[in-house]
């Protein structure tokens, strides 16, 4: 399984793969993408990883145990939903910023909770996956 | 194409059913996921098809016009596999679990609660 | 009067409090409760004679219909004063009796309790209120029969009497709310006005069931009197005051309340006649072979109820008369001859009827108040139980054409009556005195006072009538009537028949008490017919109930997750198979499906074998994969019919299902060996029928015209409202953003359980 080339290419593939799970969900709100699948393809290119390097080698990357990613994820999606609060509206009103940001385009609340559903899909998926490793 | 897809669907549902009834804890996993997987299908079925029409407004436009495949189904369905996952991850680990300190992974002996964890 | 009916539960609340401060004799202040509310009561005695209406509401839960209203009439004032007089007696009797008890004061909470229920229960005038007070009524006598909670037998008689009464008052109950719907109202006095239209009523005969049963229990009629005697393990006080002159009387009190709503009608008083004469006639037959006093007493209690209700049923003025009469004649001597029992059990120890005698001569105050209660329970003059007899007859006589049958039953009853009166209140005191008992002393006077008082007053009542009569009976019995009562109570009627038939029953009975001495041969030869009781036949139900669904039980929840999934399963099917027969149309409009492209059918053509492959193949491994590319092919579908984000989610939640899956699956054995080939064409059969019933289902659905409103909304406020133009993710992020966030919660506390399975093994071995 950890032949040279596949771990060489899991060193490419990690990155890159990363980055187009930012890209799945950042365009999400446009085009198909958005935080589940973006969490799932960014969880895809950790356990690609680590079965190549070992687990030991991926958790290096990461400079705390995944499994915080969850509350994070969590809190970044409840605070969003808060936010409309502020400003006297209902609980998870849309707010928007008036003006497209560059590269990333208009940026409101909604994105800040797929922000959120996306941490806390990779926070669940590696958090599984990393037990299981260190089990076996 | 509807009518194949009943078809498959009442398929996948059989199958994930008479897997359900096995002995082996594995084959009842299988089970489950096959069973999960034709619920979705069923949900997508009656949701009606539309080939090649996503649920995406076109840049130009504001709202969605004409013939589109149903959104609502789709979120439904998307919530059930990510939900589905979890459940899956979980039966698996407790199946392994379980494995280990009954030493079987026969159903039919694991039918008392009074054993020494 | 809400203070009067809730101070007893005050107290009770305040008793642990109170308990450190009241240590040693000083519980004897607490009768000042009882006392003070008995001469509150007697104090509205002008008043209720005059007949006004007084009637007392408080706001409780309007809402429900359900006030704490409260009447004050008769009948009302006749059991507010037996309760609260007795119970005052009771009160000092006990301080004297369970003195240095541990628990004296939980004690004397639970007696409070019971008071103010009971006399909540009687002064109520909401149906709702009456049921609330009746089942705490049963909730205290619980506690007071068990109170010796270490002795088994006494919380078994505890739990039976509280299983009785209780489901007695669950049948109450449901009388209570067909009468509110037969009756339009839950408060007494309206449904009173109401009354003609009852008995016409459709559910009368119900209402009367439920009601009777209600009674029935509560006040030990046949067959529900055998918890009764089970009661008299309690401390002799609970079995003066609850069995002898309240608690059994509370069916009573509900009989007479509702006579007057309910009655005069061919079911209500045969019924009443019938139970209550089999009643009186089968416990006191019962009575005369008991040895033990409490047990001699409890039948002749149950005897004097069912008298009572034969009374009640009988149903002319006359009748009624003599039941109010009888309801406190029975108290007073009733009340006395227990309270002597405890004395004789306290001082010597036994309650052997066949081993007592000759008390006379170490207690003769006590002596005096059980040969007075005798006499009264006797009916000779010139006790109060004379007159009550009088009345007894001159009701059955006037009773109409069954007179004679009637009568007779009345005078058997009687007869026996006195036999267990004498037996009880004579035999023990009379005759010389056994060598075992030479030290027995007299009691403190706290214990034969109260005795002696209720006694006395049985022979006053009796000398003088008139002190009583005008003040209570008179509106006791009116408010059983609807016209007023006319009667004059007197000692002496002349001589006619009522004298002659008082005449053989004070004769025979005394002819009997020589004749027929008690013995516990006598006593075997009754308990042979125990197996035949309503008792055994209960306690053999409830042991055959519990037999069957333990088997029951066995039959479906033995355990095997396969059985209970076949249950399930198979149930479904039924279900679903018995609504499709019922008629399905299978004309689909084949213009509006999709058309088939060659790599649709492809696809599902890989789907089906992969699916098949999972099924049958032997190695895991490759069912695995099958499973995982049966996801990509659905993976594919999702793609050809426009639910791109479906694909990509479908798409990578298999690829990790599979590697967690295969990282698991080499920790696990090969497939255990297939169980036979007959269970597997079941299993099979039944698959097969539930896969073509959801094919069949999604086909009948496709026919149907489908309403997509909520997806319209969707469609057309997605980038207008919330600026997004993926109308799945909107939904998923903004429109049902919640759902989404309760979602991702569900997640990450099942990746919690997981880590948390994972980490219960690796902890494991250190335990060990």
């Amino acid at each position: 399984m950890r032949s040279l080339i596949f771990r060489t290419a899991a060193g490419y593939l990690l990155p890159i793969l990363l980055l187009f799970s930012v890209f799945i969900l950042l365009r999400g709100h446009y085009l198909p993408g958005g935080g589940f699948v973006g969490g799932l393809i960014a969880s895809i290119a950790f356990v690609l990883h680590s079965i190549a390097n070992g687990i030991e080698n991926t958790k290096k990357i990461f400079k705390f145990h995944p499994r915080i990613l969850m509350p994070m994820g969590l809190c970044l999606s409840l605070f969003s939903g808060l936010s409309p609060l502020l400003v006297n509206k209902p609980f998870m009103t849309g707010l928007w910023f008036k003006e497209p940001f560059p590269v990333i385009g208009m940026v409101g609340s909604a994105l800040f909770f797929d922000i959120g559903v996306y941490l806390v899909v990779i926070g669940v998926v590696l958090t599984i996956i990393f037990t299981i490793l260190e089990s076996i | 194409m509807e009518i194949l897809l009943s078809f498959i669907t009442g398929f996948l549902y059989a199958s994930g059913i008479y897997l359900m009834l096995r002995r082996s804890l594995v084959k009842m996993i299988l089970g489950l996921i096959l069973l999960g997987n034709g619920a979705n299908m069923l949900i997508f079925l009656l949701g009606r098809m539309v080939k090649g029409e996503p649920p995406i407004i076109p840049d130009a436009a504001k709202t969605l016009a004409g013939i589109y495949a149903d959104p609502v189904p789709q979120a439904l369905i998307l919530t059930a596999i990510v939900i589905s996952f979890g459940l899956q991850a979980f039966a698996i680990i407790l199946m392994e679990r379980a494995y280990k300190f009954v030493q079987t992974d026969d159903l039919d002996q694991m039918n008392s609660t009074e054993e020494d964890i | 009067m809400l203070l009067a009916i809730l101070s007893g539960f005050i107290l009770a609340i305040l008793l642990p409090l109170l308990k450190n401060i009241l240590r040693g004799g000083l519980f004897i202040l607490l009768s000042a409760l009882p006392l003070s509310l008995f001469v509150y009561f007697l104090s509205w005695l002008p008043e209720v004679k005059a007949g006004g209406d007084l009637l007392f509401s408080y706001q409780w839960v309007p809402s429900a219909n359900v006030n704490l209203s409260f009447q004050l009439d008769g009948l009302a004032m006749l059991f507010c004063l037996l309760i609260t007089g007795i119970g005052s007696l009771v009160f000092i009797y006990t301080s004297s009796y369970l003195k240095g008890h541990p628990y004296l004061g939980r004690f004397y909470g639970y007696l409070s309790m019971f008071m103010a229920s009971m006399l909540g229960l009687v002064l109520s005038d909401n149906l709702l209120l009456i049921f609330i007070f009746w089942e705490l009524t049963s909730i205290s006598s619980f506690f007071l029969i068990g109170f010796n909670n270490d002795s088994e037998a006494s919380r078994k008689s505890a739990l039976l009497a509280l299983s009785i009464t209780g489901i007695g008052g669950l049948f109450l109950l449901v009388g209570f709310v067909l009468l509110n719907q037969a009756g339009g109202h839950y408060s007494f006095t309206a449904l009173l006005n109401s009354s003609p239209d009852l008995a016409s009523h459709p559910m009368y005969g119900w209402i009367l069931f439920f009601l009777f049963i209600g009674a029935f229990t509560k006040s030990a009629q046949f067959p529900f009197h055998f918890w009764l005697p089970g009661a008299m393990k309690a401390p002799t006080p609970v079995s003066t005051y609850l069995h002898s002159a309240t608690m059994v009387k509370a069916g009573i009190y509900l009989l007479a309340r509702f006579t007057p709503v309910l009655g005069e009608t061919v079911w209500w008083n045969g019924t009443l006649t019938l139970v209550g004469g089999v009643t009186m006639l089968y416990a006191v037959i019962h009575a005369l072979f008991r040895i033990d006093l409490k047990g001699i007493l409890a039948y002749s209690t149950i005897s004097a109820l069912g008298l009572i209700v034969f009374l009640l049923g009988i149903g002319t003025p006359e009748s009624l008369l003599a039941a109010t009469v009888f309801i406190l004649v029975h108290a007073l001597y009733k009340a006395t001859l227990f309270l002597v029992t405890g004395i004789i059990d306290h001082e010597t120890g036994t309650r052997d009827v066949t081993r007592l005698a000759g008390l006379n001569k170490v207690m003769l105050p006590v002596g005096i108040a059980a040969f007075m209660a005798a006499l009264s329970n006797a009916g000779i003059p010139p006790t109060f139980g004379f007159l009550g007899k009088d009345l007894i007859y001159d009701a059955t006589l006037r009773s109409g054409s069954l007179f004679v049958l009637l009568t007779g039953a009345a005078v058997v009853t009687n007869i026996c009556l006195l036999f267990t009166g004498f037996k009880a209140g004579i035999s023990p005191f009379v005759g010389p005195l056994p060598q075992e008992f030479k030290q027995v002393h007299l009691p403190s006077p706290l214990m034969w006072i109260p005795p002696l008082l209720l006694a006395s007053c049985g022979i006053v009542f009796g000398l003088f009538p008139f002190l009583i009569e005008g003040s209570l009976l008179v509106p006791a019995v009116s408010s059983l009537l609807s016209t007023a009562p006319d009667f004059h109570l007197q000692l002496w009627h002349g001589f006619n028949i009522i004298l002659l038939l008082s005449t053989i029953t004070i004769g025979s009975g005394i002819f009997l008490f020589y004749y027929l001495q008690s013995s516990e041969s006598k006593l075997a030869w009754v308990s042979r017919f125990e197996p035949f009781s309503p008792k055994s036949v209960l306690v053999g139900m409830a042991k055959g109930f519990a037999l069957f669904s333990a088997a029951w039980t066995n039959l479906w929840q033995n355990g095997k997750l396969r059985h209970y999934v076949f249950t399930i399963m198979a149930f479904l099917t039924v279900l679903l198979a018995v609504r499709f027969l019922q008629g399905i149309r299978l004309n689909l409009n084949l213009q509006s499906l999709s058309d088939l492209a060659f790599y649709d059918v492809a696809v599902l053509l890989i789907m089906a074998t992969s699916i098949l492959f999972a099924v049958f193949t032997k190695s895991r491994l490759q069912a695995l994969a099958s499973v995982g590319v049966m996801g990509f092919c659905i993976c594919l579908i999702f793609l050809f019919y426009s639910a791109p984000d479906l694909a990509m989610t479908q798409f990578s939640i298999d690829t990790l299902t599979v590697i967690l899956f295969v990282l698991v699956l080499q920790k696990l054995p090969g497939y255990i060996k297939e169980e036979s080939k007959a269970i597997m064409w079941r299993d099979g059969i039944l698959a097969f029928c539930f896969g073509t019933l959801i094919c069949i289902l999604a086909l009948e659905v496709l026919q149907e015209p489908l309403h997509r409103e909520i997806s319209k909304y969707y469609a057309e406020n997605a980038y207008t409202m919330a600026k997004g133009k993926n109308v799945v993710n909107v939904i998923l992020v903004d429109f049902r953003g919640f759902d989404t966030m309760v979602e991702i919660t569900v997640l990450a506390i099942a990746a919690l359980g997981v880590s948390g399975l994972l980490r219960l093994s690796t902890r494991k071995p250190e335990n060990k």
